[in-house]
């Protein structure tokens, strides 16, 4: 699998679709998408990546474990429910705030914190699982 | 409420629980000289509650409560009347005693600050226990005291024995709890109420309820197994491994006694039926006969007075199940007898066995010079437990003797057993007291001298508090025994507490023959415990041998099903589920005469009859696919196909995850196929194809007929109608399909990626387990890990 072509294109082709999902993950309240899909993307990513470069390399570019990234997405999405708790509504009410950035209105909410956690809860399993299988390959 | 604030008896339950957290710092700096601030919190609390005892024995009772899980209609809530203030008292002053003589016991242990926090975690839940007015509160206090215990028994945890003792407690002691639950929530369904003073205000509603057999049942199988009665009296006995101020505490003052705690409670209001005077009576006196006959048999001090604790238990039920008003101001008055004398005798055991390093009664003797404050304490409260007077022992026999012989009718068997019970409880407080400390001096492991004050002030004032509530009987009857009567019988009752006996009458005559019965056997007691060693030699079985079949039994039966239905073979695992899922499918419609009879051919475009085209080319790729790895990757091009259609169909979310989805496939398979070391090609016998193939085709054709079935069905459109209305304007989100995962319906995605995330970890688990290690290096390591045991054990 390791052919010069792909081990040059691979992290190319990798840094490209990570962003990809990120924007995949961002325009799915309105257009298809959402952090599940983009998860996937972001994992696929990452498994090119690892069969193109090896492993490590993967490995030192995300620097934390992507189960660590599972966790914290997992503990994302948790938290995002508890917010709408200090305004006296039931665990995960959505609640939405309109900030001026730069002269445009940005919607941000809850669920997108949300979403953004079952992004990462997606990229970290999928991810360590095909990281996991890969590594083992070559030792 | 008129009294001090029911905050202080929140801050009175609390205490021992904050006690609980400081106590491992404090021990540190202050080594074992810990235990004399330390005590200082229990006899806080007792005096609290002494504070209170005028006010109750006034008739006054209260409630103070919070709420603690209003939804539930739970609150966190006590009930202070004449029962629970004894209890509490009794907690807190022999609990004080209990944490100096800790001191001095344990002195110098590695531990000594975690066996402190322990103790202070039982004494508050045992508090809360007898205070509880909620019925959850009190359940849940029921089952910390559990737990402590489990703890303390363990607490010499590198020692086998202990760690089978603590499980055997937990096991029957926690499965009594779950039949008190059990009965608590029958009780709660029955009279509505979920306090224990509104369900004691109740009357004969428990009673009269058809339910009522079932309430007592359930009620008795916690407060047996708590209390230790036949034939679940088997793990307190086995609960002396644990060190002895636990004993002293836990398992003979106040623990065990919350069994009798609960039905001197539940009396007035479940008490006093055929039922009731049946199966009390009979099991305590049982127990009472089993207790003393199995004392008489031990030689070791500390098991010789934990089968008398159990013989006291039985005792205690069996008067309390006459409900006799005679029997109960005995039991009132034992109660209080036996935890002062009990507590005493356990520390004074603990004391020689730690002076003289053992506690075997055949190798001590003559102590009586070198201990002389011990064998003093040993001596008095030896005698309340003997019945001799003037010790508030000889007061509850009295009592008690006139409750069953000249109470509400006489009872020949049940005098007959106290009186046997009494006499044997005679010859084993004899046996503890004096043979120890009289006759020649015996060499002991140890050189035997005076233990500290830590370890001797417990004792003496426990034996001296025996004497002065005798010597003071009538303020004792007024402020300790009505008021405790009263709750037990449920209606404000005084009694008259006499040290003298005001009639020469059948008591009297009862406890005459008693004690010389008991001095009788105490003089042949070598030969009643030959006799009795070879009668339960000659019976060979006992619920102690019982428990520990059950539970091989258990153990056994949960290896040979792991055995049979995880046998290791994917393969069978695989055709099970396939299989089953077939039947689901397939049996349901077949029975219900479902199949769908007619199927409407949509019409397709052409590039959509060119989609479909592909995902069969993809199938019989699979099956004619020479090698795995094609196969896996055929499989694939159906999956791509599908997610092509769902594209057409207007499904572009799901199109996506579809093809994301597929692609993750078959890299993962892929990778999984070069791990697993598989034969390229898929070598299976004729018969096995077939058979596969059959599974295969009845699981198609039943999703097919699954689905044609739904998609003929009318389309309900309420669920589709509601979020195209509200996906804009509540959710502000255009895709309605992603609104409803992350907001709509956010609560079952939080689940989903939490299983997400627990598979990915499973995964990984799976794919780092190596081969088991050769016979050798585990070898080495288990020589490795009995190393590290013997340094432990040497260290402590």
């Amino acid at each position: 699998m390791r052919t010069v072509i792909f081990r040059t294109i691979a992290p190319y082709l990798a840094a490209l679709m990570v962003l990809f999902s990120v924007f995949v993950l961002l325009r799915g309240h309105n257009e298809p998408g959402g952090g599940f899909i983009g998860g996937l993307i972001a994992a696929s990513a990452l498994a090119i990546y690892g069969i193109a470069c090896g492993v490590a390399a993967v490995r030192r570019a995300i620097t934390l474990h992507p189960m660590s990234l599972s966790a914290a997405g997992l503990l994302m999405s948790a938290l995002s429910g508890l917010v709408s708790l200090f305004t006296g509504q039931p665990f995960m009410t959505s609640q939405w705030w309109y900030v001026r950035l730069f002269g445009v209105e940005v919607p941000l909410s809850t669920p997108m914190i949300f979403d953004i956690g079952v992004y990462l809860v997606v990229v970290g399993s999928i991810g360590s699982i095909a990281l996991a299988l890969e590594e083992r390959e070559s030792d | 409420m008129s009294l001090i604030g029911s905050e202080a008896t929140f801050i009175a339950v609390l205490a021992p629980f904050a006690a609980a957290i400081v106590a491992p710092t404090l021990t540190r700096l202050l080594a074992h000289n810990a235990a004399w601030p330390l005590a200082l919190v229990p006899a806080a609390i007792f005096l609290f509650f002494a504070g209170l005892v005028p006010e109750v024995a006034g008739g006054v009772s209260f409630t103070p409560m919070v709420d603690w899980a209003p939804s539930y209609g739970v609150t966190f809530s006590f009930f202070v009347d004449g029962l629970s203030t004894l209890f509490a008292l009794l907690i807190s002053g022999i609990g004080t005693f209990i944490i100096l003589y800790s001191g001095g016991y344990l002195k110098g242990h590695p531990q000594q600050g975690r066996f402190f926090s322990f103790m202070f975690l039982f004494m508050g839940a045992m508090l809360g226990l007898v205070l509880g007015n909620d019925l959850i509160t009190l359940f849940i206090f029921w089952e910390l005291t559990s737990i402590t215990s489990f703890l303390l028994i363990g607490f010499d945890h590198l020692r086998a024995a202990s760690r089978r003792a603590a499980i055997q407690a937990l096991v029957v002691t926690g499965g009594g709890g779950l039949s008190l639950l059990a009965g608590f929530l029958v009780i709660m369904a029955v009279t509505g109420e979920a306090n224990m003073s509104a369900v004691l205000a109740s009357g004969d509603t428990l009673r009269d309820s058809g339910l009522y057999a079932l309430i007592l049942v359930l009620v008795l199988g916690g407060a047996f197994t708590k209390s230790a009665q036949f034939p679940f009296h088997f793990w307190l006995p086995n609960a002396m491994e644990a060190p002895t101020p636990v004993s002293a505490f836990l398992h003979s003052a106040t623990m065990v006694k919350a069994g009798v705690y609960l039905l001197m409670r539940m009396h007035p209001v479940l008490g006093d039926t055929a039922l009731w005077t049946t199966i009390l009576p009979v099991f305590g006196g049982a127990t009472l006969l089993v207790g003393t006959i199995l004392a008489v048999r031990q030689t070791d001090l500390k098991l010789m007075l934990a089968y008398t604790t159990v013989a006291s238990l039985g005792l205690l039920v069996m008067l309390t199940g006459t409900s006799w008003e005679k029997a109960i101001e005995g039991a009132a008055l034992y109660l209080l007898a036996h935890s002062l004398f009990k507590g005493a005798l356990f520390m004074v055991a603990g004391t020689i066995d730690h002076e003289a390093g053992t506690r075997d009664i055949t190798r001590l003797g003559g102590l009586r010079k070198a201990m002389p404050i011990t064998f003093a304490a040993a001596c008095l409260a030896a005698l309340s437990m003997s019945g001799l007077p003037p010790f508030v022992g000889f007061i509850a026999k009295e009592y008690l003797y006139t409750g069953i012989w000249g109470g509400a009718g006489a009872n020949y068997a049940l005098t007959a057993t106290a009186v046997l019970g009494n006499a044997l409880m005679l010859v084993i407080a004899a046996a503890v007291a004096l043979k120890p400390f009289l006759g020649p001096k015996v060499e002991t492991p140890k050189h035997a001298h005076e233990g500290p004050v830590l370890l001797y002030a417990g004792p003496v004032v426990l034996s001296l508090v025996g004497l002065a509530s005798a010597l003071l009987a009538h303020d004792t009857g007024v402020l300790v025994i009505g008021p405790v009567v009263s709750s037990i019988l449920g209606v404000p009752s005084t009694v008259d507490v006499h040290l003298v006996p005001t009639h020469i009458g059948a008591a009297l005559y009862l406890s005459l023959g008693t004690i010389a019965l008991g001095v009788v056997l105490f003089l042949r007691l070598d030969a009643l415990r030959a006799g009795t060693a070879g009668l339960l030699t000659a019976i060979g079985w006992g619920p102690d041998k019982g428990f520990d079949q059950v539970i091989a039994g258990i153990v056994s039966f949960s290896a040979w099903v792991t055995r049979t239905v995880q046998g290791g073979r994917m393969e069978v695992y695989m055709t099970m589920t396939f299989l089953i899922t077939a039947a689901a499918l397939l049996v349901p419609m077949t029975v219900a005469g479902t199949w769908p009879t007619s199927f409407a051919m949509p019409g397709f475009r052409f590039y959509e009859w060119g989609v479909l085209a592909i995902a069969a080319a993809g199938l019989v790729a699979v099956l004619i696919a020479r090698t795995r790895l094609t196969a896996i990757v055929s499989l694939g091009i159906q999956g791509f196909a599908v997610a092509l259609i769902f594209m057409l169909f207007g499904a572009p979310d799901l199109s996506f995850t579809q093809f994301m989805v597929e692609t993750l496939s078959v890299v993962i398979l892929a990778l999984v196929m070069t791990r697993l070391n598989l034969q390229p090609r898929d070598h299976r016998p004729m018969m096995a194809r077939l058979c596969h193939s059959a599974i295969a085709l009845a699981i198609g054709v039943g999703f097919a007929g699954l689905l044609i079935q739904i998609t003929s069905a009318p389309f309900d459109r309420r669920l589709s109608d509601f979020f195209e209305a509200y996906s804009r304007t509540i959710a502000h989100g255009r895709n309605i399909v992603n609104v409803i995962l992350v907001d709509f319906r956010g609560f079952d995605t939080l689940g989903e990626i939490s299983v997400v995330m627990i598979t990915g970890l499973c995964v990984l688990a799976l794919i780092r387990v190596r081969p088991k290690r050769s016979a050798e290096e585990a070898l080495d390591l288990a020589a490795g890990d009995e190393a590290v045991r013997k340094r432990e054990e040497a260290r402590v």
